[in-house]
């Protein structure tokens, strides 16, 4: 392999690594700026993959587990909004309970429907050159020859950039989180924008699990989603709660992780440990550098009590 | 009268959302194909009326116990300790280096000092969120989070390479000294010593905060840092010196493990306690001695799945999914709860 194709396979790999970061990273966008915190964000990814597994095996297809993936995740995402906005239960709490139970739920399903607790070989889905652009060389192979939801993020991030900056339910969305006295009293269901968006966020993740499980494994194993869900929350912050730059983090977390599976080539004596360990190492540098000067949206984690005389 | 029926319903709450998440998990039984009173029966008579199985049961209440109690006392100063998991690995890995390295010790003089090296480990994986929290205003709850892993693969390298067993066929340490185990309490059975631990460390505690003035301090940092700030007291200092305690209290837990159980160190030697940890310590509601039912039931669920998976054919892991939802309608009870304090009010 040479080194130009081995640079290509490496920032290729990146990509598809920070698929499942980037659905779920910018799903917690939408919920956390209306103001509710989403730690659940991992407990919906790893609904998300067990439901692709079992739609993909239910309905012999790709696409009928991935909308699968997106409906549980959908409820999940109702449930954190119940709990969150309905019952103002404490957000931690409810997400610690949601990632808690989805673990156990998952776990117990995947042993009775998959019975080893793995399911088979699932199929994948299929890589979508476009022509022309795709024999370009370097950014062809990487930009233009890739799977549909690859597409889609490429479309989502603009897409999310001027819906949240340039249309008014954009504005809602950043007012109910920031000030949401404000957006009651201009006619805005602080209730209605907050249940929308967690439930936004859920779908998000639960397609970002189903990446995880259909496009890089292949298959479902008991507490999958390791820890991604809290990594795409650093990414968020990271990102200062921006889809562009929350994109551009969670590639950052992709590309070390790329880095995890690709180092062997290069024969350094790095042990196979630090490697999974560092994108939760920069992960964490990354939020102590940031500290004091990401600021997260006014209202995060602050339940709406509308007869209240606060806020 | 208000004050007397607000204490009835902080007993009443956690065991209402155990009996709902007990009564979702005979479902989930029902639908894997079992009687769930069968299986049930089966889990907690074994657990609970079986002298072996009530020692399987101690083993597992007592990391339970210790991690819940660092969840506790990281969560009376208003923090929250997802961090437990790590602490734990961190903890053995404390215990081991002091079994290992410090031969030809007394017990008496070994096992303590195996236990500090334990809390220690535990202490500085704990405190290190702590002061990026205090210092920093990093939140504590992703850098917790965000160190388990870390804490995770740091055992795995450890055990893989420099702690290896010459020859081993899979990656565990060496075996601990023996003057560092913790001696067998129950004769026949597993159950070790970790649960006396425990249970010192839960009075310890309870006089801590029931009686000395750091324990006052902790709690009004958590109730009130604004005002706790303003009478004086160091919000940061206190904030860091519960991460440590809450830390050390997990790598307890992870001592315990090593020293008690498995006497070397392995990787993933814990099955999730750390997590369950926080079920636990909000199970309890900042009540020591609801930590020790909440974690002997815990240990119970955990020893008898066990018994339940291969006499019933019910996978263990419908205790997890009891464990998460225990955690769902405790929630969902605090809120409950605080909608009729409002009316009550009104």
């Amino acid at each position: 392999m040479d080194k130009l194709t081995f640079f290509t396979d490496y920032l290729s790999a990146s990509l598809r690594l920070s698929v499942p970061l980037a659905f779920a990273a910018l799903g917690g966008l939408f919920s956390e700026r209306s103001g509710v915190l989403n730690i659940a964000l991992e407990g919906m990814l790893l609904s998300g993959a067990f439901a692709s597994a079992a739609g993909a095996v239910l309905t012999g297809n790709v696409w009928g587990g991935m909308l699968l993936a997106i409906t549980v995740g959908g409820i999940v995402g109702l449930l954190h909004a119940y709990l969150c906005v309905t019952l103002r239960v404490d957000q931690l709490v409810s997400g610690l309970a949601i990632n808690l139970t989805a673990a156990g739920l998952t776990s117990f399903w995947s042993r009775i429907l998959f019975n080893s607790g793995q399911a088979q070989q699932l199929p994948g889905i299929q890589a979508i050159g476009i022509p022309g652009l795709q024999n370009i060389p370097i950014v062809g192979s990487l930009l233009f020859n890739q799977d549909p939801l690859i597409y889609l993020l490429f479309l989502l991030v603009p897409f999310i950039t001027y819906l949240l900056f340039r249309t008014s339910l954009g504005l809602s969305l950043r007012a109910v989180g920031e000030y949401p006295r404000a957006a009651d009293t201009a006619g805005v269901s602080v209730t209605l924008v907050r249940y929308t968006a967690v439930i936004i966020s859920g779908c998000m993740a639960g397609l970002g699990g189903a990446y995880l499980a259909l496009v890089h494994v292949k298959f479902f194993a008991e507490g999958m989603s390791a820890g991604k869900g809290f990594i795409a929350l650093a990414a968020l912050i990271f990102g200062r709660w921006h889809p562009v730059s929350t994109a551009f983090a969670c590639l950052l977390f992709g590309a070390t992780e790329a880095l995890q599976l690709r180092i062997q080539a290069f024969n350094l004596n790095i042990p196979y440990q630090f490697l999974v360990m560092l994108p939760y190492v920069i992960a964490l540098l990354a939020l102590i550098g940031l500290a004091g000067k990401s600021t997260p949206p006014a209202a995060l984690g602050i339940p709406y009590i509308p007869e209240s005389r606060e806020q | 009268m208000r004050h007397e029926s607000s204490r009835i319903w902080l007993l009443l709450s956690p065991i209402v959302a155990i009996a709902s998440a007990l009564l979702v998990g005979a479902v989930l039984i029902a639908l894997s194909g079992t009687n769930p009173v069968t299986a049930y029966t089966v889990l907690f008579t074994e657990s609970l009326a079986n002298y072996y199985g009530f020692g399987s049961t101690l083993t597992k209440t007592a990391p339970l116990l210790l991690a819940g109690l660092g969840v506790l006392t990281a969560l009376k100063a208003g923090q929250f300790n997802i961090g437990g998991e790590g602490q734990i690995y961190m903890g053995g890995l404390g215990s081991t280096l002091v079994g290992l390295y410090l031969q030809g010790l007394p017990a008496l003089i070994h096992l303590p000092l195996a236990l500090l090296g334990g809390f220690l480990f535990g202490a500085v994986w704990g405190g290190i969120p702590g002061y990026l929290k205090a210092v920093r205003g990093v939140n504590e709850v992703i850098t917790t989070l965000l160190l388990n892993y870390i804490a995770l693969n740091l055992v795995g390298y450890l055990v893989h390479e420099p702690l290896i067993e010459p020859g081993a066929p899979s990656a565990y340490s060496p075996l601990i000294a023996q003057s560092a185990w913790l001696p067998i309490i129950l004769p026949k059975t597993q159950a070790h010593a970790g649960i006396l631990v425990g249970l010192i460390a839960a009075v310890i505690l309870w006089v801590v905060f029931a009686r000395s003035p750091l324990g006052y301090q902790i709690e009004a940092v958590g109730l009130n840092p604004v005002a706790a700030r303003y009478s004086g007291m160091s919000v940061e200092r206190t904030i860091i010196i519960v991460m440590a305690l809450a830390g050390g209290l997990a790598g307890l837990a992870g001592s315990s493990e090593v020293m008690g159980l498995k006497h070397r160190l392995f990787e993933q030697f814990s099955p999730g306690y750390g997590y369950d940890a926080i079920a636990l310590a909000f199970l309890s509601r900042g009540n020591i001695a609801g930590i020790v039912a909440t974690s002997l039931f815990f240990g119970a669920l955990r020893s008898g799945a066990n018994v339940m998976q291969r006499s019933a054919d019910v996978p263990v892991t419908v205790v997890y999914a009891i464990q998460g939802l225990t955690v769902l309608f405790i929630a969902i009870s605090f809120a409950i709860e605080r909608r009729f304090r409002v009316i009550r009010i009104k």
